[in-house]
């Protein structure tokens, strides 16, 4: 039984604070619950896939952002904006402002089109089952390379709460926790828990923040406490507010308040160090503020245009009764998440100021876990308020990982069982059978997912997931955008454009985290050491470190190029109904053209 | 039997439907967008060229963070709710112009 699992692990442990561990663990509890309550109530295979259609507005909102709102979310940008300072802003900001883009351009159609999944969309809008299986890599690419960040999440939670346990422990279990939920539940039984997720996460926020804030000093006087450029004292002396001196790994406070500061001039730094003494000053006048600003944009243009493209946002549009509740629903969701979003940047604020020895860590003991253990601060006034609110951020925590986990489980599962199996390896199977293949699935993704996070203990959980929505960037938000707006898309153009800019995004990002996980001091750096020469090569390249690091910048633009090159070329290609197409994508539902295109292609299938 | 496949001859499948359809939605979008964008890619251009004003305390914030950490997301729900409420009307409009339209053919 597995809740016999924690009770264990904790004897064998000791030190575990009993609020901290009760909290999270009620969490556990309730998510496998109404997971295995709303099991018994989805019987087919469309509960499963994207809960029969039929989620209201509010559900539904609060679904896509409980799902939404990751470890990146909640622990990782907090972690970030401790780290790096300024810049980090940016990944708060354009996570919650991308789906504006998908609102103006993507969600309308998409709904209205009414298909399952993007490959359906992708097999629909041009006629071609080998599209279906091109663009069912990139569900499980983006998928897994998110899935690595919530594992990293649950394994640092989980070495926090039990100080003794080693982090991929924490990754095997949670791992092991969300797969069986997932596969006794199905989606219907997600929508559910994560619309009670994000009101958890929420909730988990923003207490102890108002708390921390009451005790310490608010929002705006934690900034003040820290030297702006151009300023010689600090508004808010330190003593004011308790700030404790910065350790020496981190970033002085002009360079972490300030805009282009270690985060996007860190390959220009490194470059500069391998430069002589004499030559390092005027190499950074000259080179730090362009590269930094090419960086920010890079990195806006990724969240951007990746938010519009990730697949296990995207499915849930399809659980939207109609197009104008798409657009409802995507409203909700901006106003629920943008005010979650303004939270954790105020924990990496305070973490900087009274918590400085976080940036001594590394991996799970570092500032990735400042969420957690910063209202431990309040022991000082009362031992019982700190552990509680500490144990109400794990649970948060929890919260975030596991409605993230469990959402990309039931994409990537559903790309496996219903595209790959049920319409590639077996479409005769009936639905029992595809019911047990689903599980299954469940059980492969889930075990390849745990073996994954297992490795990237050293990386930033944020920074990972930034990875992966650049990759979504330059694949599915170009097919998307494009196949929605222009008619003159061939299904050559389709793929060329998306397989070119997403396996490039792909790569760069891959080589990026292998050169910093060839820089660890722990096993993975032996891992890893093969590409250690990538760094010396970064050291003297910066601009292809930068180009490596957010490929956004160069291969959203390339996929969209390939796309109109390529689909001029195959001209003749364009599929014979693409009027019909567009007259479903845009015109509203109550022309009921959507019934009228599923006759025709009866129709036309009953003639050949 | 499959019901016969409907005639293609009136309003909604007309080609100029189509085009106005596509034409007015795109619009909308791409006003929306470029507001936004404007905000967007504006701001690190202010970080680049104007530090010193952006550095400027407001409050205990510099400008900068206040725009970025708090402000923005106001800003975006703006966009989006005009957006909803234009986009709907114009749905609307839509269908009542083919309805409108209808009546004439007869």
């Amino acid at each position: 039984m597995n809740a016999a699992w924690p009770v264990l692990l904790a004897a064998s442990t000791g030190h575990v604070d009993p609020w901290i561990f009760t909290f999270s663990f009620i969490t556990v509890v309730v998510t496998i619950g109404m997971g295995f309550w709303s099991a018994r109530k989805s019987k087919t295979a469309s509960d499963f896939f994207v809960a029969g259609r039929s989620v209201s507005v509010g559900w539904n909102a609060s679904a896509i952002s409980g799902e939404y709102l990751s470890a990146a979310s909640f622990m990782g940008v907090a972690g970030m904006v401790m780290s790096s300072g300024y810049d980090a802003l940016w990944y708060p900001v354009c996570y919650a402002c991308g789906y504006l883009f998908l609102l103006l351009f993507i969600a309308g159609p998409l709904r209205r089109f009414g298909a399952y999944t993007i490959p359906d969309f992708a097999e629909g809008r041009f006629d071609s089952p080998v599209f279906r299986k091109i663009a069912v890599v990139f569900v499980l690419f983006i998928g897994f390379f998110y899935t690595m960040p919530q594992m990293k999440g649950a394994g640092t939670t989980l070495a926090y709460i039990f100080p003794g346990m080693p982090y991929w422990g924490g990754v095997v279990l949670v791992g092991a926790v969300i797969t069986l939920n997932v596969a006794l539940g199905g989606m219907k039984g997600i929508t559910l828990v994560q619309a009670f997720q994000y009101w958890a996460k929420m909730f988990a926020i923003s207490v102890p923040v108002f708390v921390l804030m009451a005790v310490f000093g608010f929002y705006n006087r934690q900034i003040a406490a820290n030297v702006a450029p151009g300023e010689t004292a600090a508004r808010v002396e330190a003593a004011a507010i308790g700030r404790k001196p910065l350790v020496e790994k981190a970033p002085p406070d002009t360079a972490w308040v300030a805009p282009f500061g270690p985060l996007t001039t860190k390959a220009v730094s490194a470059a500069a160090a391998a430069l002589p003494q004499p030559e390092r000053a005027a190499y950074l006048a000259e080179h730090q503020k362009p590269y930094s600003l090419l960086y920010t944009y890079s990195l806006i243009i990724a969240l951007v245009c990746g938010t519009a493209g990730l697949p296990h946002i995207l499915v849930r549009f399809y659980t939207n009764p109609d197009g104008a509740a798409a657009k409802r629903t995507t409203m909700w969701v901006m106003i629920l998440i943008g005010i979650f979003y303004v939270f954790p940047p105020i924990f990496g604020t305070i973490g900087r100021n009274l918590m400085p020895d976080l940036y001594t860590g590394v991996g799970a003991k570092g500032t990735d876990k400042v969420v957690l253990e910063l209202p431990t601060l309040l022991a000082g006034k009362s031992s019982v308020l700190g552990s509680i609110l500490s144990g109400i951020t794990c649970a948060g925590a929890f919260a975030a990982f596991m409605s993230t986990f469990s959402g990309l489980l039931v994409s990537m599962t559903g790309a496996l069982a219903h595209d790959v199996y049920g319409r590639m390896l077996r479409p005769q199977s009936n639905q029992r059978e595809r019911l047990v293949a689903f599980k299954f699935a469940t059980v492969l993704v889930g075990g390849i997912a745990v073996v994954l996070g297992c490795f990237v203990e050293p990386l930033e959980i944020n920074f990972m997931v930034g990875q992966a929505f650049a990759i979504a960037a330059a694949s599915y938000f170009p097919l998307l955008f494009m196949s929605v707006w222009w008619r003159g898309m061939t299904v050559k153009g389709a793929a060329t454009g998306m397989l070119t800019g997403g396996t490039c995004a792909l790569i760069a990002a891959a080589l990026t985290n292998f050169s910093t996980l060839a820089l660890d001091k722990g096993p993975m750096g032996k891992v890893f050491a093969g590409f250690a020469p990538l760094n010396t090569f970064w050291a003297h390249h910066p601009l292809a470190r930068i180009l490596c690091e957010q490929p956004a910048i160069w291969t959203v633009p390339l996929a969209i190029l390939l796309m109109i090159v390529v689909s001029k070329a195959s001209a003749t290609e364009v599929p014979s109904d693409v009027r019909m197409k567009m007259l479903v994508l845009h015109a509203p539902e109550t022309l009921g053209l959507k019934q009228e295109y599923i006759q025709e292609h009866q129709a036309a299938e009953a003639t050949h | 039997m499959p019901p016969p496949p409907p005639s293609h001859d009136d309003v909604v499948h007309s080609e100029s439907f189509l085009r106005s359809l596509m034409r007015r939605q795109l619009a909308l979008s791409v006003s929306c967008a470029a507001t936004f964008l404007g905000a967007l890619l504006g701001l690190p251009l202010l970080n680049y060229f104007a530090p010193a004003l952006m550095a400027t305390r407001v409050g205990g914030f510099t400008l900068s963070w206040l725009v970025l950490g708090v402000l923005f997301f106001p800003f975006v729900w703006i966009i989006s709710y005009l957006f909803i409420k234009r986009s709907i009307a114009l749905e609307q409009d839509e269908v009542v112009q083919v309805e409108r339209r209808k009546e004439g053919h007869r």
